[in-house]
């Protein structure tokens, strides 16, 4: 009995003692999805690839930490990094109110909009709105009667929206009812299915959909609709970590602002959607 | 563990189990008769027709559901203009659809299997008596061999529908909101995964006791040979007196 408590104790001890190394933060393991061109995805050699892959080497040299980016499915990237799988996520994730309830965020490190990826020889190609610019959070009434004025449009339409996104959030509040809405697992399927004709539109960050209109099948396709943010949107994309890893969150906010203020994140931003993404702070 | 949510979730979960009960039982139906043209191609002795059905069973039981369903639903999906032509892409078009169509050639090729065991499984001397009473063809098959050989399938034929409700849930990566779509939305929206996952497998716990019981109770009715005749009760009160 005595030597079982012992041993148990021992044990004990020695997993803290690991435990509590990690936490110091010599290897931090990032997630992403791997899949969400052209923020991260699974290049032609099988390696991950794209703006937050390039960041996150960045971040992690000014932080002075080893890193490993590993791939997670998007719809269970926040349930893992709870259950301690990896320590941060960096996957084009908004910060929303929701998400804040479980975990925290640092930074944000980009700021883009949504828009709607239809064919040029559809009747969507038209949307009102093109090219105005929302914020949904401080112009509120603005914003919706934009939305508004989208909808008689989108009557009767298929839009495909990738789940567990802000996008799905403001396709359920804002488009429900007016439209027919499919969820998909990633921003890839929901392309394929537009290219073949299954749904009419994609509602997406913007971009991605300049990722999208880049590859040759969606030469005939164009981004249209008001460029909305903020509100249930979210205030731009942060790195995701645990809350009770505040030290962690201290060093990525740091290393950020470091970041931006030095034009890193503007140059790679440049560099991967041709537009700049860089926050206002 | 919250129970007013776990309720909560139960109730909004329920709302998906018409379309996975839609799913599983409109492709176990189209199953069947594709499985038992199946079987009786394998056992039609004719060589080119047995090859035909052999291959079939050995690709499509060969190869993992998921892959079928991404291969119907998205390779299919770039034939576009092919399948306009031949005007199927009107039934194409429609994630319920190729969803029906991946589950039922999937279970059509487990299934022939089964029906070709329990065919197979009907004693010759029973054929044979038959034939002796002056029976054949297809009354033959409709009076003996059929009700045998259900008989013998029905044990495995139950467990292939209950697969078949749980491989539903694979619909969910083509769009389809059944029980686990559900689930993986409301995980989305409340980070509460093992809540709304252990929820979703009692969901599919319930609707497969409900099938196994159905089944039991198919078994019974066509086994009456096997029930205990009824026994007159002895009398035992006068023991008391």
């Amino acid at each position: 009995m005595n030597l079982f408590k012992a041993l148990t104790l021992a044990l004990l001890g020695s997993t803290l003692a690991i435990g509590g190394a990690s936490a110091q933060g010599k290897t931090v393991k990032i997630a992403t999805e791997g899949a969400y061109a052209p923020w991260n995805f699974t290049g032609a050699g099988g390696k991950l690839e794209g703006f937050e892959i390039d960041l996150a080497n960045d971040l992690c040299g000014r932080m002075k930490v080893q890193c490993e980016i590993v791939a997670q499915d998007w719809d269970g990237i926040i349930p893992a990094l709870n259950a301690k799988k990896y320590d941060a996520i960096m996957a084009g994730m908004s910060i929303t109110d929701d998400r804040k309830k479980v975990i925290d965020f640092a930074g944000p490190y980009a700021n883009s909009p949504n828009g709607f990826l239809v064919a040029k020889n559809s009747p969507l190609a038209k949307m009102p709105g093109t090219g105005e610019a929302f914020n949904l959070g401080t112009q509120t009434a603005a914003a919706e009667k934009a939305i508004d004025a989208v909808k008689p449009l989108l009557k009767g339409k298929t839009i495909g929206v990738q789940g567990s996104t802000i996008h799905s959030n403001f396709a359920d509040k804002y488009l429900k009812g007016t439209a027919e809405v499919r969820e998909y697992k990633s921003t890839e399927a929901h392309d394929l299915d537009l290219s073949a004709g299954r749904i009419d539109a994609v509602l997406a960050d913007a971009t991605a959909i300049i990722g999208t209109l880049e590859k040759p099948e969606f030469k005939d396709y164009v981004l249209v609709g008001p460029s909305i943010v903020g509100g249930l949107l979210g205030s731009g994309v942060g790195v995701g970590m645990r809350k009770e890893d505040q030290e962690l969150k201290k060093s990525f906010d740091t290393a950020i602002q470091a970041a931006i203020k030095d034009g890193t994140v503007k140059k790679l931003s440049l560099k991967w959607f041709q537009i700049d993404t860089t926050p206002l702070s | 563990m919250d129970f007013t949510f776990m309720w909560e979730t139960f109730r909004q979960l329920l709302t998906g189990v018409p379309l996975t009960l839609n799913l599983a039982f409109t492709s176990v139906a189209f199953g069947a008769v594709l499985a038992m043209m199946l079987a009786l191609m394998r056992m039609s002795g004719i060589a080119v027709i047995e090859m035909i059905a052999k291959a079939y069973v050995f690709v499509f039981r060969g190869t993992p559901l998921l892959v079928q369903i991404f291969l119907i639903y998205y390779g299919l999906g770039q034939f576009r203009p092919t399948l306009q032509e031949l005007g199927l892409w009107t039934f194409f078009r429609e994630p319920y659809w190729c969803a029906i169509l991946a589950l039922t050639l999937n279970t059509g090729a487990y299934a022939s299997e089964i029906i070709r065991g329990g065919l197979q499984s009907v004693p010759y001397p029973q054929v044979e008596a038959a034939k002796a009473a002056g029976m054949s063809g297809f009354l033959l098959f409709r009076r003996i061999v059929f009700p045998i050989a259900v008989r013998q399938a029905l044990p495995a034929y139950g467990s292939e529908i209950i697969l078949m409700v749980k491989a539903t849930s694979l619909a969910s990566i083509i769009t389809m909101m059944e029980v686990t779509g559900l689930a993986a939305k409301m995980i989305s929206q409340t980070f509460r995964a093992v809540e709304i996952f252990v929820v979703a497998g009692v969901i599919y716990l319930i609707l497969n006791f409900a099938i196994t019981r159905l089944i039991m109770a198919l078994e019974w009715w066509l086994s009456p040979h096997l029930r205990r005749p009824p026994s007159i009760e002895p009398r035992i009160e006068a023991a008391h007196v």
